[in-house]
């Protein structure tokens, strides 16, 4: 029999913002033996002391005193120096576009965390993602947020079945204009907000800057597909294909955008036009995969699928190898698929889970 | 039980009595002790008063006491008073690495105003040798500032072995006793110390008052500007109620010492037993011949002090551990790092302060022991939910 609210307690990632500000409001409203926690991962102290973290735990502190409800902090930035940080690096060495928000959700917030709050006797986690999870038959699904431009999933996929069943999303059946009404009216510290946005520990700052302070770049030059010299590149871990800002190639004829990178000659391959043929393929293979349900699937399948966050639902086939990676088959050709970031499969409204984007198959009978 | 503090060592709960000799001073004698009218006089009286009673608890004489807003004020007043006001002197200054903050990072500033400063070192009990003293004295050392008992681990420093051996230097002496107060005789007439900060707070006393202690013939630079209140040391209108407060908790303090010390080492034993018996893996922090009664620093090895701190405030018992960050979470305690290097890490951030005082009763320290027991008992056998 499941516990009366009263006598569940519930931990709450706070971060300082409206979302998980709300999430601890619901929860609070609901009943439940709520605690906030303020999770300090990075830490950015400048010359002058001053750390956005405490700005954020500022805020946790107010809500948590608007909402009655003890709060604490807890310190994890040797956790997320190794698990997420340091992933962070290495596949930028690699030459691929990492997704820290996965791995961050994966090893600090959902692991870190979650372990945390079991060592404090919590029944469960709860966060502000804009998702859903819904236990059936002892199986737990976890569903897009209802709001499907805010929907986090894509974010969550890499978690497990142990870790979905300890997690609460309450906000994951609410428009996000919903939840700024609700922080309003409850006159929330943080009803106003904004709204973070970007890589946490980069923050506002300058992305290029930032990567420089940890990782040599290696400058090189930029070739179009027939080898013709367009120009340098201030080093290939700075470019995201199909990135258009930042090349300076000028002249004639449509912007210039980046097709592929060459790791082994140190080429950043360039190509005209939004539409350039070069970033265009039709599958791709993806690697590290979880599947949330526990039974894996084993034959070709259909569903939808999505490369990048907020991207709308594309049809694919599925193909899981023995090895446990899986080729996926793109109904149409899909510009910029990145390898390092996170191909994510859904069955309607349920996220089936995903994997890292390991190789671009630009031609599918090459596969 | 409905809430255990243990935790007096941060502050500490006014005593009713302190809070009764102070409110007339809120209401009826609110005058400014500096105006020339009857309301100000009887203002001027009681601040002169408390002032008389507390330099005869002390042993010394009223016009050394200068009233601040706190043992941080005085702490700064003394080193960066003393510091800038003598620089023609020499610009060396001898403190250890496990002050209170308010002497740390007054040292800090000075640095970066030119002066250079020598951190002695401290044994694994926490203290400080004379030797290490006279080894860092140099011609031009102007201050040595060493406190008296530490506030994380309790360990009391050798003050007297080392004034004594400064006598005959040109360097003063001043020593950071707010965590001490209430629990060591304070002779100032007697001790071989040039300056002492006490605090009321720590000792049932009002927050935002405390004082320092300068012995005849100490000039300071003042750290405030403004009227002619303290002698020209601390400008600002006296805060007339906390300084009545602050005598009357000195003399309530100093009246029970021996009574204090008794059963604060009882409840030590209390907690010593209490794990023993329930096979927690332990180890006490600091020097246990030589330490503040009230102060009892425990490492659960095994444990992250963030997740026991947050489980025995579930369970109301409020105890601490280092310092707090700006955005919340704790900060390796710089006195454990001292005490343990490199090697004790794992001592260090299992590390808990327990600190008793006037208002915990026996039942409570029983009730604690245990409760403290089977959470660290609980926390250290736990596995990770997810591994």
């Amino acid at each position: 029999m499941k516990k009366r609210p009263e006598d569940t307690k519930v931990v709450v990632g706070m971060s300082g913002g409206v979302d998980s500000s709300v999430t601890a409001l619901v929860l609070k409203e609901q009943g439940y033996d709520v605690i906030g926690i303020f999770m300090k991962n990075w830490d950015d102290t400048d010359e002058s002391g001053f750390c956005t973290a405490t700005e954020d735990y500022e805020d946790v502190i107010r809500v948590c005193n608007q909402i009655g409800i003890p709060y604490y902090a807890v310190n994890f930035e040797k956790q997320y120096w190794d698990k997420v940080f340091t992933y962070f690096l290495e596949e930028y060495k690699a030459g691929r576009t990492p997704n820290p928000d996965v791995m961050c959700n994966k090893e600090i917030k959902f692991k870190a965390f979650l372990n945390h709050a079991m060592a404090l006797g919590a029944d469960y986690v709860a966060t502000g993602h804009y998702a859903r999870v819904e236990e059936v038959d002892g199986e737990f699904k976890l569903l897009r947020g209802i709001d499907n431009n805010k929907d986090q999933t894509y974010f969550l996929n890499a978690l497990s079945q142990q870790q979905l069943s300890k997690t609460m999303f309450p906000i994951g059946h609410m428009p996000k204009k919903e939840v700024r009404e609700k922080a309003l009216a409850a006159d929330l510290a943080t009803a106003k907000k904004k709204d973070s946005t970007g890589i946490c520990f980069i923050g506002e700052r300058n992305f290029k800057d930032f990567l420089s302070e940890f990782l040599p770049a290696q400058p090189g030059e930029m070739q179009t597909l027939d080898g013709e010299v367009k120009g340098k590149h201030d080093g290939l871990m700075y470019y995201t294909l199909g990135q258009r800002q930042g090349l300076g190639i000028g002249g004639a004829g449509e912007p210039w955008f980046v097709i592929d990178k060459d790791l082994e000659r140190n080429v950043l391959l360039v190509g005209q036009g939004f539409h350039h043929k070069g970033l265009y393929s039709e599958g791709l293979e993806a690697i590290k995969m979880n599947w949330i349900s526990s039974n894996h699937p084993t034959g070709e399948f259909r569903c939808t699928a999505k490369f990048r966050y907020r991207q709308e639902d594309q049809g694919v086939t599925v193909i899981p190898k023995s090895d446990g990676s899986v080729l996926v088959k793109f109904d149409e050709p899909e510009r910029a698929i990145t390898p390092g970031q996170a191909v994510v499969f859904y069955d309607g409204d349920v996220c089936m889970g995903g994997g890292t984007i390991d190789r671009v198959i630009k031609k599918w009978e090459n596969a | 039980m409905e809430s255990i503090y243990l935790d007096h060592a941060a502050t500490s709960p006014i005593d009713p009595r302190v809070v009764d000799a102070m409110l007339p001073y809120y209401y009826e004698h609110f005058g400014n002790p500096s105006s020339i009218h009857h309301i100000g006089r009887a203002a001027r009286q009681a601040v002169d008063e408390a002032r008389q009673t507390m330099a005869e608890l002390l042993h010394t004489k009223a016009n050394q006491l200068t009233i601040t807003s706190g043992g941080t004020e005085a702490d700064n007043m003394a080193i960066l008073g003393y510091a800038t006001g003598h620089e023609a002197k020499g610009k060396h200054i001898i403190t250890t690495m496990i002050e209170h903050h308010a002497v740390g990072h007054a040292c800090k500033e000075l640095e970066q105003r030119g002066f250079e400063v020598t951190y002695l070192p401290v044994d694994e009990a926490g203290k400080v040798h004379p030797e290490a003293v006279e080894s860092a004295l140099r011609e031009d050392t102007i201050l040595v500032t060493i406190m008296y008992g530490n506030n994380e681990v309790g360990t009391i420093q050798p003050i007297v072995e080392i004034g004594e051996l400064l006598h005959d230097h040109q360097a003063v002496f001043h020593t950071d006793a707010v965590q001490a107060c209430g629990s060591v005789e304070l002779q100032l007439d007697e001790l071989p110390v040039d300056m002492v900060s006490l605090s009321a707070h720590k000792i049932n006393g009002p927050k935002g008052i405390g004082l320092l202690y300068t012995k005849k013939g100490i000039t300071l630079k003042p750290l405030l500007f403004g009227g002619e209140q303290e002698r020209k040391r601390r400008a600002g209108t006296e805060n007339v109620a906390a300084i009545v407060g602050f005598s009357k908790a000195l003399e309530l303090t100093l009246e029970t010492a021996s009574e204090k010390r008794e059963r604060y080492l009882r409840y030590s034993r209390v907690f010593f037993d209490t794990f023993t018996n329930m096979n927690i893996n332990f180890v006490i922090n600091g020097d246990q011949n030589d330490r503040l009664p009230h102060i009892l620093n425990v490492s659960f090895p095994g444990i992250q002090v963030e997740a026991l701190l947050v489980a025995l405030d579930m369970a109301k018992i409020a105890a601490s551990s280092g310092s707090a960050c700006t955005a919340g979470s704790l900060e390796p305690s710089h006195v454990l790092q001292a005490m343990y290097r490199e090697k004790g890490q794992e001592r260090v951030n299992s590390a808990v302060r327990f600190s008793f005082g006037i208002t915990n009763t026996d039942e409570e320290i029983d009730y604690a022991a245990n409760e403290i027991a089977k959470i660290v008992k609980r926390l250290q056998d736990q596995q990770a939910f997810i591994s």
